[in-house]
């Protein structure tokens, strides 16, 4: 058993309904969930694999992939959307060259989406990597979006 | 300016308050807040002021929020450079900084006291009391304040039995929507048979444009715990849950350091305040599924299964978590619980209508001057939280309608603005109070995209479990598509009329008998603007992409380039002292061009349903008169 999942996974020994939280501990920790860790997990359970699947492609939070050193999340959000920010997402979408859902071949930018992140009074939003930014323009994005790039770059 | 001079000859002595909400962290609030507190040592002024973070004033959009007591002096939009002025000026010398000033968002005067702002002013904020004054990572600020009074005098001088007569007797329902009265809720819980019964906060708050519960999470977490220990006794659970959203990362560590203060504290744990009554609470993280926020599919996630709804009954006061009877309660109904046993349950029912009592705490979002939180009487009009509070539509734009209720809700046109805000009417008029989502949108939204977007969420979003939501949203999406896109077809309406009402009729839980609400609210008050979309393929608000086209008048276009060269698709020809001219073939109606063309010359048009006379190709601009 790999040694590190098995430290994720031993507080949760005996513990009722810990499959969620120890999904977002081991994604927490790898940034995905690759299929060794499901196989795994699923022996530390005793539930089958396909219950494990089934739960985690159920949820939006759970990838089976791994995401890029930047992730970018454009807010969805009724507020946003009326404020423009179909548009912040279609702008970003075309300077990554990549779709909502999706990462850059280089393994540099993944760029998602989100229900909402709640900051509606600073409509559109989004995100980058942790940090909030919000009342963004498609300007604003270009600019972070050349920060990021030349953080990136030194 | 005259009473803030006046101020001045206060000893300035006091509190800086320095909001540190989601939105305001995302403005740098935390760095203006460490430079407050390091230019008050620099100055010597540690002994007369101290710095204090709060939580989520609701006033995100004016961010960050710096308000200075003793005066109530109300700083908006605080840069951290801004920071060293605030303290030289203000705190040393006694003179506040205007240009830092509130401004009227409809007269644009400055406006220095908290108190005199429009969007305070009118409300009455009976559960916010503590957003944006309190610090909510410290238990002793919570208690100073009222806190925790709530629970000894339940746990320590009453029965539940009559802890549950004084939420019945106060008429409060349930915020999270549904309108439930509460104490009925907790009565059924309480009688149902067995010992092991749990509580259960409900802190997934998916509507998009909805961040009430986000706000109270991140300012006030106290409120929360209070109220769940006083619910928790009512019921004779031991056992509480708080199912919060994982998207809202900064409300859950709060609640983290809220819990395990109440613990040291013994408000939680074995014997709370030596009542003999146990009680402790668990945070669940969420992980991203709207109808997670519907009862049953909540406790399914909890038991960590697939959050998927199941029929009622069996009602979770009779077989909720792992089986046990269980009470769920959303977060602003637990933070008003402390409120009501504080304040008497005659008085909190006193504020309201005859069947809604007490407050309604929205989200007011959108075209609206003024976007944050308010909270008011059950009973206002539209019209003044829209206008008086919100400060009406900005830019000089229209009016156009108001959705409540998040995508379950229901968009009201400009005739219903004067409907009081309460469960009733609002139901009458085919929209729902919801969890508190308001959003206001002007003219240039165009309501058949708003309500597409809306089914876009709520199909993405129906776990699929049964037929009439899982291919009815489906379905009503695909023809609300077409219909955005130009493909609309006679007998469109009477279809997603028809499909609207199967969905809602046949659905097994909320989500979807909710989910057409958008639609049909939208075929009640705005059907000419599915009939323009239909017959004319024409957008009358100017949204649908693939209805507008954009022309470049030739006798505004000075042949600046500008357009040209931003335009992403290379779909703009034209040369420097030429008229430019968009090949429309080309064009992706991104509207790039409107938006770059300075304007001054202002001569990018996006129309709808028309042509424009344009040269087919670049000739000379005319020349200025």
């Amino acid at each position: 058993m790999n040694q590190e999942l098995a430290e994720i996974l031993t507080p949760y020994k005996g513990r009722r309904g810990s499959l969620i939280p120890i999904l977002q501990a081991v994604q927490a920790r790898l940034g995905y969930l690759p299929e060794e860790a499901v196989v795994q997990i699923a022996r530390f359970l005793g539930t089958p694999e396909s219950e494990i699947y089934g739960v985690l492609t159920f949820y939006a939070q759970f990838r089976t992939s791994p995401v890029g050193r930047n992730l970018i999340t454009v807010c969805r959000g009724t507020a946003c959307h009326v404020q423009g920010g179909a548009r912040i997402l279609a702008e970003l979408a075309r300077r990554l060259g990549i779709k909502p859902g999706e990462t850059s071949p280089d393994m540099e930018y993944s760029l998602e989406t989100v229900a909402c992140l709640g900051c509606c009074a600073l409509a559109p939003t989004m995100v980058i990597n942790t940090e909030v930014h919000g009342q963004m323009t498609t300007k604003k994005a270009a600019e972070l979006f050349s920060e990021i790039e030349g953080e990136g770059q030194g | 300016m005259k009473h803030v001079e006046d101020s001045t000859h206060i000893n300035p002595r006091g509190t800086v308050f320095v909001c540190e909400g989601t939105g305001c962290i995302s403005s740098k609030s935390d760095q203006v807040r460490a430079g407050l507190e390091g230019e008050i040592a620099r100055l010597g002024l540690a002994e007369a002021f101290k710095v204090k973070p709060t939580g989520c004033h609701g006033f995100c959009q004016q961010g960050p929020i710096v308000h200075v007591e003793l005066e109530g002096i109300f700083y908006t939009h605080v840069r951290p450079e801004d920071v060293r002025e605030i303290a030289e000026s203000h705190l040393r010398d006694g003179r506040p900084v205007e240009r830092l000033f509130y401004r009227d968002q409809v007269t644009g005067a400055p406006i220095p006291y908290h108190r005199d702002i429009e969007f305070y002013k009118k409300q009455q904020r009976l559960v916010l009391h503590n957003c944006g004054n309190i610090n909510p990572e410290d238990i002793d600020d919570y208690s100073a304040s009222g806190g925790y009074e709530a629970v000894r005098k339940a746990l320590l001088e009453m029965t539940p039995e009559q802890v549950i007569e004084e939420i019945k007797h106060s008429g409060l329902r349930g915020r999270g929507g549904a309108g439930f009265p509460t104490g009925l809720k907790w009565e059924f819980c309480r009688k149902a048979p067995g010992e092991e019964k749990y509580m259960i906060c409900n802190a997934d708050e998916g509507d998009p444009g909805a961040f009430m519960d986000r706000s109270i999470l991140e300012a006030d977490p106290h409120s929360v715990i209070e109220g769940m220990t006083i619910a928790a006794y009512a019921i004779g659970a031991t056992t509480g849950y708080i199912y919060a959203r994982a998207e809202y990362p900064l409300a859950i560590r709060r609640l983290r350091i809220a819990l395990s203060q109440a613990q040291q504290h013994g408000l939680l744990g074995n014997s709370i305040l030596g009542s003999g009554f146990d009680f402790d609470i668990e945070i669940k993280e969420g992980a991203g599924a709207f109808v997670c926020g519907e009862e049953t599919a909540l406790m399914a996630s909890i038991e960590g299964k697939r959050g998927m709804p199941r029929p009622r009954p069996p009602f979770p006061a009779q077989s909720g978590l792992w089986g046990k009877p269980t009470n769920i309660n959303n977060v602003k109904t637990l933070a008003t619980i402390p409120v009501i046993i504080r304040l008497g349950a005659e008085a909190f029912a006193r504020i309201g209508t005859a069947e809604s009592k007490g407050t309604a705490i929205f989200a007011l979002t959108g075209n609206v001057a003024n976007n944050g939180l308010v909270e008011v009487p059950m009973g206002t009009t539209l019209r003044t939280i829209i206008y008086e509070i919100g400060g009406g539509i900005p830019d000089g734009k229209r009016f156009k309608a108001v959705q409540t209720g998040g995508p379950s809700g229901g968009c009201l046109p400009e005739q219903l603005l004067d409907l009081p805000v309460d469960y009733e009417t609002l139901t009458q008029a085919g929209s729902i109070m919801g969890s508190g989502g308001m959003i206001v949108v002007d003219e240039e939204t165009c309501i058949v995209d708003l309500a597409r977007f809306f089914l876009t969420f709520t199909q993405a979003e129906s776990c699929g479990k049964c037929a009439p939501c899982r291919v009815g949203t489906r379905k009503m999406l695909d023809i609300l598509e077409r219909i955005t896109r130009g493909g609309g077809q006679e007998g469109d309406i009477d279809k997603l009329q028809q499909l609207a009402e199967t969905v809602r009729d046949g659905s097994l839980c909320a989500l979807g008998g909710t989910a057409p609400n958008p639609v049909l609210t939208t075929l009640r008050y705005f059907r000419s603007e599915y009939e323009e979309h239909i017959r004319n393929q024409r957008c009358p608000a100017l949204a649908c992409k693939d209805l507008v086209s954009y022309y470049i008048l030739p006798d505004r276009c000075q042949g600046c380039m500008i357009c040209l060269r931003n335009c992403p698709v290379g779909a703009i020809r034209g040369d420097k002292r030429l008229v430019h001219v968009i090949d429309q073939s080309k064009c992706t109606h991104c509207g790039t061009c409107l938006d770059v063309c300075p304007p001054k010359f202002g001569a990018v048009t996006k129309v709808s349903g028309e042509d424009i006379e344009v040269p087919d190709d670049p000739i000379p601009v005319r020349p200025s008169k």
